[in-house]
């Protein structure tokens, strides 16, 4: 552990991914993320890497996808309307098996929508975005330090299991700027990839062409893969489910549901409710894929909770997730914004009030 | 105990460097401290805040309703969040570009012409850090040496400029020993 | 006596599955034989297209990355970024480089990525079933042009080597034919030379092989290699329209 620095999201998350091992990084400018590629436009040459700033978001999603395909570690940072131009490649990326790690910033919308902060991309970061079966491993921070934390574990998580990690951060997290430290024992040393790359056979003394690719016109063959990914998405839930509860030793009455920027004020009003004897429980996923979805089951079925409700920056995606683990146990409610704005704790504390009998 | 300063104005007086040097005090001084900018087209000359929260303890929500302390660089920000204020807080006026008052009897208020400070010391781009040094000494919230240290950190790599930003900030020191206090001095909200 | 002809030790003993007539054989093998002559088989990578070539990766014996449509280049761009030691090569064709690819060739031309493009060109797409393709020539009767390209309407056909050649980065650009032996064996040494200039770290390096299609011109391959010679060919003028060796300026070569 170093001493602690002063910095904003974007820079650290930069910062983060080079002290984490990986010096290649490709991207397109778009706010509320560009700060990443400003960052690591001057850090990466210093340190002896590839800083290459591509002329769109698809190109970048294949240079990420031919970089990770020769057995590098590569990552991108983008914000909302970039990854929508990046999941056709985030597809083939995951057929192809290849580890990645993609930050998302995100920002309103939908189209161009607007450049504050938001949690409209919740459906496309967990639910696929680009075509055919796939998921991503999401993880999303709810403070600089932890998105530090999530970038330097993303690429090794990444190697486990061959597949795309995102960071799913919201402008705010982005923008802020806050105290961090980059724990030195989360650097790692990039995975062996001879048995599947194309790092060359003269390098890997092989007489085995690698192949990465993601076509198998044989429908038993892709049936095969994508068994093959169903399996790694199974994994995940047995071994990367992340989560954080606050006050839930309490005798709750309301159960929120929160992740981000948003969970932050959450806390704050379940903290201020709680000086008022109004007990709130707060469920925080770290990870959105896979989700917590026996804590939330188990979490809503206490006697003194009398409903559920997921509090995000969008017009209602999470919710659906929360509804389908508390499996009508009890009654889920939502409440959001999604133009920019963040509820402040009062307005979560009148929401959260208004839920049950006074 | 948790404590949120406003910094706000016109894009390009500052507004940002301000909040950080205060931010960076905090953390030097061993508080939790989130640090918030207002962010997009209004970076191109349009208002610019920024929010510093302050803590001794992990902070929560960085989304703040009601600041304690407001510095007001402009005119359209004093009038936009001055009515926001918590009681008893600090408002600083830089009175060169502000004619009225926050018209609240709760707060102390300071009128300092913070712009015309920093062309007597010698660069208007100073303006920021006078108001910084004002806030700092009048709202006792951190050390007055500690932020000397963290505006000498500011400038490392643009020496040329230390030298007047360190007469801009003794500047907005002094600035505020002539403003008699209105409030009792023991109510303005402190940290500790 | 020894053996005289013999298959490249970079080509795969599978057979092809390009129709007849269909000059992807005759370039691969090139592309292979060249591979062994310089001696680069353990360190090159082919990336392929979406296209007929797909399953280019069945024919070499060497690694292979599989390209979704037209983005051949940015992983190209990738690949030989993060590992310059590597030699790099795309397979691409008309459909896939021309037109929903042309942001990125351009692209990593411009770069002057030091990679190697082999551009395969007849005027079609052949895949997806002999669709109007950006290079599809003036009144040609296609799938989707069933009265003829028309020109008003949709615009001449993009010279794609021409236009690359008009970027102001260094790069080796050429155009050569595969349908008669004559023209073989200056299609290998275009492609030979373009590898050159890669393990030099010289420049991008573009050859474009004006190519047949039988199947959907719908046409004999002797036909195919008539109509390509008086059709095609005087339209995409053959010749090596940029090398690094001369100074590019505002005049480039023809």
């Amino acid at each position: 552990m170093g001493k602690k620095i002063l910095m904003k999201g974007n820079e650290a998350i930069g910062e983060a991914a080079v002290r984490a091992g990986c010096l290649n990084y490709f991207a397109y400018p778009i706010t509320p993320q560009s700060e990443v590629a400003e960052y690591l436009s001057r850090r990466i040459p210093e340190a002896g890497g590839v800083f290459l700033q591509a002329e769109s978001e698809v190109a970048v999603s294949y240079m990420i996808f031919g970089a990770a395909g020769a057995g590098a570690r590569v990552f991108t940072t983008s914000s909302s309307p970039g990854i929508s131009l990046m999941s056709e490649g985030l597809s083939y990326i995951t057929a192809a098996q290849c580890p990645a790690v993609f930050v998302n910033i995100m920002r309103g919308g939908p189209g161009l929508g607007g450049i504050l902060p938001s949690q409209g991309d919740y459906f496309q970061a967990t639910k696929g975005g680009g075509h055919g079966d796939y998921r991503l491993l999401v993880m999303a921070p709810a403070s600089v330090q932890e998105a530090v934390e999530m970038v330097m574990i993303a690429f090794p998580l990444a190697e486990k299991y061959r597949n795309p990690v995102m960071i799913l951060g919201d402008g705010l997290i982005g923008q802020m700027m806050e105290p961090v430290e980059f724990p030195d024992h989360l650097r790692t040393d990039p995975t062996d990839k001879n048995d599947w790359a194309t790092t060359g056979m003269e390098f890997r003394k092989s007489d085995k062409p690698n192949i990465v690719k993601s076509l198998f016109l044989d429908p038993n063959a892709l049936n095969e893969n994508n068994l093959i990914l169903k399996a790694k998405y199974d994994r995940m839930k047995a071994e990367d489910i992340h989560y954080e509860s606050y006050n839930m030793e309490a005798d709750y009455k309301v159960l929120i549901v929160s992740y981000g920027t948003m969970s932050r004020v959450c806390r704050t009003a379940v903290d201020n409710l709680k000086v008022n004897g109004f007990e709130v429980g707060l469920l925080r996923p770290k990870t959105l894929f896979p989700f917590p979805e026996k804590k939330i089951r188990d979490a809503a079925a206490k006697d003194s909770c009398q409903v559920v409700i997921s509090i995000e920056l969008s017009m209602g995606q999470m919710v659906e997730d929360v509804e389908r683990c508390v499996q009508g146990r009890r009654p889920v409610k939502w409440y959001g914004e999604c133009g920019g704005n963040i509820p402040t704790p009062e307005t979560v504390m009148d929401v959260v009030t208004s839920l049950v009998g006074k | 105990m948790q404590t949120e300063i406003m910094f706000a104005g016109f894009g390009g007086q500052g507004i940002l460097m301000s909040g950080k040097i205060l931010a960076h005090v905090a953390m030097e001084q061993g508080y939790e401290v989130v640090w918030i900018p207002s962010y997009g087209p209004e970076m191109r000359g349009g208002t610019a805040y920024c929010m510093v929260v302050i803590s001794n303890k992990p902070i929560g929500s960085p989304i703040i309703k009601n600041p304690s302390h407001l510095v007001a660089m402009n005119q359209p920000s004093l009038e936009k969040f001055a009515p926001h204020v918590k009681s008893s807080g600090v408002v600083l006026i830089n009175s060169s570009l502000i004619s009225i008052g926050a018209n609240r009897k709760d707060i102390d208020e300071m009128m300092i012409p913070v712009t015309d400070i920093a062309v007597k010391t010698g660069n208007v781009r100073s303006a920021n850090i006078v108001a910084l040094g004002a806030f700092v000494a009048r709202s006792r919230l951190l050390d007055f040496n500690m932020l000397r240290r963290c505006v000498q950190e500011e400038f490392k790599n643009k020496r040329a400029f230390l030298p007047i930003n360190q007469a801009a900030l003794e500047a907005g020191k002094k600035a505020v020993t002539e403003i008699p206090y209105v409030l009792n001095k023991q109510k303005i909200s402190a940290l500790t | 006596m020894g053996k005289i002809f013999k298959k490249p030790e970079a080509l795969s003993d599978s057979p092809t599955h390009y129709c007849p007539g269909c000059t992807h054989g005759v370039i691969h093998r090139l592309i292979a034989e060249v591979i062994d002559e310089l001696g680069i088989r353990g360190r090159t990578v082919g990336v392929s297209p979406v296209g007929c070539a797909v399953l280019a990766y069945n024919y070499f014996t060497f690694d292979f990355q599989e390209a979704a449509h037209g983005r051949a280049p940015a992983m190209a761009t990738g690949i030989k970024r993060v590992r310059p030691d590597l030699i790099v090569f795309t397979y691409q064709g008309d459909g896939d480089l021309a037109s929903i690819g042309m942001g990125e060739i351009i692209h990593a031309a411009n770069r002057g990525e030091k990679f190697t493009t082999i551009f395969v060109n007849n005027a079609v797409y052949g895949m997806t079933g002999g669709q109007m393709a950006p290079t599809t020539m003036p009144n040609q009767h296609t799938s989707t042009s069933p009265f003829g390209r028309n020109v008003d309407d949709i615009g001449m056909p993009i010279k794609m080597a021409e236009l690359l050649a008009a970027l102001q980065t260094p790069g080796y650009i050429v155009r050569q034919t595969v349908i008669k032996p004559k023209y073989i064996v200056k299609a290998k040494k275009a492609i030979k030379q373009a590898f050159v200039y890669q393990l030099e770290k010289r420049c991008f390096s573009f050859v474009e092989i004006v190519s047949t299609c039988p199947t959907n011109w719908g046409m004999t391959p002797g036909e195919a290699v008539k109509w390509t010679e008086d059709v095609l060919l005087s339209y995409y003028q053959l010749g090596e329209y940029k090398n690094p060796e001369k100074v590019s300026g505002d005049k480039h070569a023809n």
